[in-house]
């Protein structure tokens, strides 16, 4: 299958290896990988926040990139979420029926990566190897609006050498919001504190989501206290084989 | 400046990062609300587990929601023309102060000068304590959660559970002082049989009651109430004139949909099948009940939400309260940090609406988006969908002004829908970045402290520094038609 990967800007900007994970995994099971160049951002900042007429151009610029893209993949479950909840009613908005039926032709061709692996592909073991003690870390948008279910859990399971924990209240936030974690940085910053007390309490050296942007939030308090728990993005946990090959 | 006026500037009067601020430096109310949204939050799963058709229940409990507030003109019609046949009288308040002024009218009518009360949010929207009190009537509250409140001079911090902040040990202090019981035990039976020997004789005494509604039915003209502790039975029955003061939107078509209601908003609020006391009443009766029966239908900011079709469902709300208790930010924070009557996920989308956004701007800011309110709500308000609605309004009439416009946000964020209009002046971002971070990064490769609004992040949390190559840029050298990669081993 040729896949197209929409990167989102802030994996292209701060986590380059997801990328190069995601296009590893995916070539591994013998999919052909384009990039297209042109390709910025979901909008979702913009929308979040309230800056609602701004967020258009930059869908109706996600469409113009992919709208004749075979299958698009993007590591992070809330762009998803942004596209799925909140494209059409944008292009309704702004009273462009036009981009309200080419939202609609596309997204049935957008795949979060797992949701990609297991229910397009029909595959659960990638052939990795991982040999760590790993925490997964559902995020709000993967089971609150994708229904993700137990997808990456089986995915993990999956992988030779990796001894999963389980994480206690698991469908809890973990404060990051985007710009919530900077407008409402105490109660943020509270949320993280309970959120990062469950995955030390698991033990697991690594802890892994299907979205960087939780992870970044998480690393950035287990960074701070200096804690030994480092995050990885499911695709660089799933990219990893016996040999260390890695993209 | 009137009673009520006084009131209503007690709330609104800081932001939401500003109150939370303070609150969480209060261990005790915070070990206090996350226990007790834990403990409701356990119930409330258990027992909505056990129906088959909890989704079911939801959609039509928001259907038969959504169709009368597409008809609530006809439904209030209707409502009122039943009630009256059945002796009761209606009347329609715009507004808090024609609110007020009706029930104190009514109350100095009936010469009391004590009331007694149910729990009710309304009453705490319109500040009718207060109002009642700079005139010399004194409202007695018998929910005993009110009364703690009350007896406190504090404020909720909870509509199902207004005391929820407040654990045993101290509401027996406030018992052991205000009712002169220096003896008092600490068991919740010794606090319970305090509170009911103190309320009795009030019900026996008092003429006249003031209670809310969870719902007025409107092809019976009837109201309905669920309860836990009886005193809104108490309060129903006994007293020769009842007065209750019901939002508009709370009106449902016919006694049947109850059967929804009954099931989803007991479950929701306390994590009971069934509440212990469900009273449902129409007009009056001779020999039995009040001899006088008022409604009061209250507006109060209500209708121009239903003229907006993004955010007219915040008006569904049954007010049980699932939403606050499934919420992470006020399990940190409590309800006091809204600073508003309406806590939780619906006070952030209810309480800016009610005020046209002039006041509790901050309010729908208040969430990390994470769904779980919608996810737990019985008549599935999207509350993610208005919140971001009504940040939307926000930002707009922000931008309507000279301070708005030129705000760093504002700067900021046209900035970035700038950049990401195109990827080439975005590369050139990344480029720009990566140099200009230097000056921030820490030598172990971390971005630990940064300035202005970006402050909010580093204060509890290290950044990593951005890498020397993008993905794209990687791509581009490695990847792309006529990349010429550094080692062709990896990708053969
Ligand atoms: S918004 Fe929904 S969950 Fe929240 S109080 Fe209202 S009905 Fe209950």
């Amino acid at each position: 299958m040729r896949v197209s990967l929409f990167i989102t800007c802030y994996n292209d900007a701060l986590f380059p290896q997801t990328g190069k994970a995601v296009v590893n995994v995916l070539e591994r099971l013998g999919h052909e990988i384009e990039f297209r160049p042109e390709q910025t951002c979901c909008g979702q900042m913009h929308w979040n926040t309230g800056y609602l007429r701004e967020a258009v151009p930059i869908i109706r610029h996600f469409v113009k990139v992919y709208q004749d893209a075979e299958t698009v993949v993007i590591p992070s479950s809330s762009c998803v979420s942004m596209m799925r909840d909140h494209y059409v009613k944008a292009a309704e908005m702004d009273g462009d029926a036009k981009l309200v039926a080419d939202v609609e032709a596309l997204l049935p061709r957008v795949y979060e990566f797992s949701e990609f692996l297991v229910r397009k592909l029909g595959v659960e073991d990638v052939g990795a190897t991982y040999p760590h003690k790993v925490t997964y870390h559902a995020s709000c948008h993967s089971m609150r609006s994708l229904h993700l279910g137990d997808i990456p859990i089986r995915l993990l399971k999956q992988v030779r050498g990796l001894d999963l924990q389980p994480v206690q209240n698991a469908q809890e936030c973990c404060g990051f919001g985007g710009t919530f974690s900077i407008k409402n940085a105490d109660v943020s910053s509270a949320m993280l504190a309970d959120k990062v007390r469950m995955v030390l309490n698991t033990g697991a050296e690594v802890c892994t989501a299907v979205d960087n942007s939780c992870l970044m939030h998480l690393y950035g308090s287990l960074h701070r206290q200096r804690t030994f728990v480092r995050t990885a993005h499911i695709a660089e946990i799933l990219a990893a084989t016996a040999e260390g090959a890695e993209a | 400046m009137t009673a009520t006026e006084t009131h209503a500037s007690q709330w609104h009067t800081r932001d939401f990062p500003e109150a939370a601020r303070d609150l969480l430096q209060d261990s005790q109310t915070r070990k206090n609300v996350q226990h007790a949204t834990n403990v409701i939050q356990g119930k409330r799963n258990k027992v909505v587990a056990e129906l088959p058709d909890w989704e079911e229940l939801r959609e039509s409990g928001a259907q038969v929601k959504a169709h009368v507030l597409r008809h609530l003109d006809h439904y209030l019609t209707q409502f009122e023309e039943n009630c009256t046949r059945a002796g009761g009288h209606v009347h329609w308040a715009a507004d808090a102060a024609e609110a007020n002024r009706i029930i104190l009218g009514l109350v100095q009518q009936h010469e009391a000068k004590e009331v007694i009360k149910i729990k009710t949010m309304t009453s705490e929207e319109i500040g009718l304590n207060r109002e009642l009190e700079a005139h010399g009537i004194r409202p007695i509250e018998t929910d005993l959660a009110e009364l703690i409140i009350q007896m406190g001079k504090d404020r909720p911090s909870h509509f199902v559970a207004p005391a929820l902040h407040v654990n045993r040990a101290q509401v027996r202090a406030m018992f052991q002082r205000e009712m002169h019981l220096p003896e008092l035990g600490e068991e919740p039976e010794d606090l319970a049989t305090a509170a009911r020997i103190y309320l009795r004789e009030k019900y026996l005494r008092i003429k006249v009651a003031i209670s809310g509604g969870n719902f007025l039915i409107a092809d019976t003209g009837g109201l309905c109430i669920v309860e836990s502790e009886g005193n809104g039975r108490m309060c129903l029955t006994l007293p020769d004139v009842l007065i209750s003061l019901v939002g508009i939107e709370k009106v449902i078509p016919s006694f049947e949909d109850l059967e929804i209601f009954l099931q989803t908003l007991p479950r929701s609020a306390t994590g009971e099948r069934m509440n212990p006391y469900n009273s449902t009443w129409c007009g009056v009766h001779p020999g039995d009940g009040p001899k006088e029966f008022h409604v009061v239908l209250l507006d109060n900011g209500r209708s121009p939400i239903l003229a907006d079709r993004e955010a007219r469902q915040t008006l569904q709300c049954i007010r049980c309260a699932a939403c606050l208790n499934a919420c992470p930010v006020y399990h940190q924070t409590g309800g006091h940090a809204y600073e508003s009557v309406y806590a939780g996920p619906i006070g952030a989308i209810l309480t800016p609406q009610l005020h046209s956004m002039e006041e509790g701007r901050s309010l729908p800011y208040a969430s990390s988006l994470c769904g779980a309110c919608y996810q737990v709500c019985p008549v599935k308000i999207n509350i993610p969908e208005v919140l971001i609605h009504l940040r939307g309004k926000v930002v707009q009439e922000d931008q309507a002004t000279l301070m708005g416009k030129f705000s760093l946000w504002n700067i900021g964020m046209q900035a970035a829908a700038f950049l990401f209009k195109d990827a080439s002046r975005l590369a050139m971002a990344e480029r720009i970045g990566r140099v200009g971070q230097k000056a921030l990064v820490s030598k172990n490769g971390f971005i630990e402290w940064m300035p202005l609004m970006l402050s909010g992040w580093t204060q509890t949390r290290d950044l990593k520094a951005m890498p020397e190559q993008s993905f794209r840029d990687w791509w581009a050298k490695e990847k792309a038609p006529g990349a010429k990669p550094a080692d062709r081993s990896d990708h053969a």
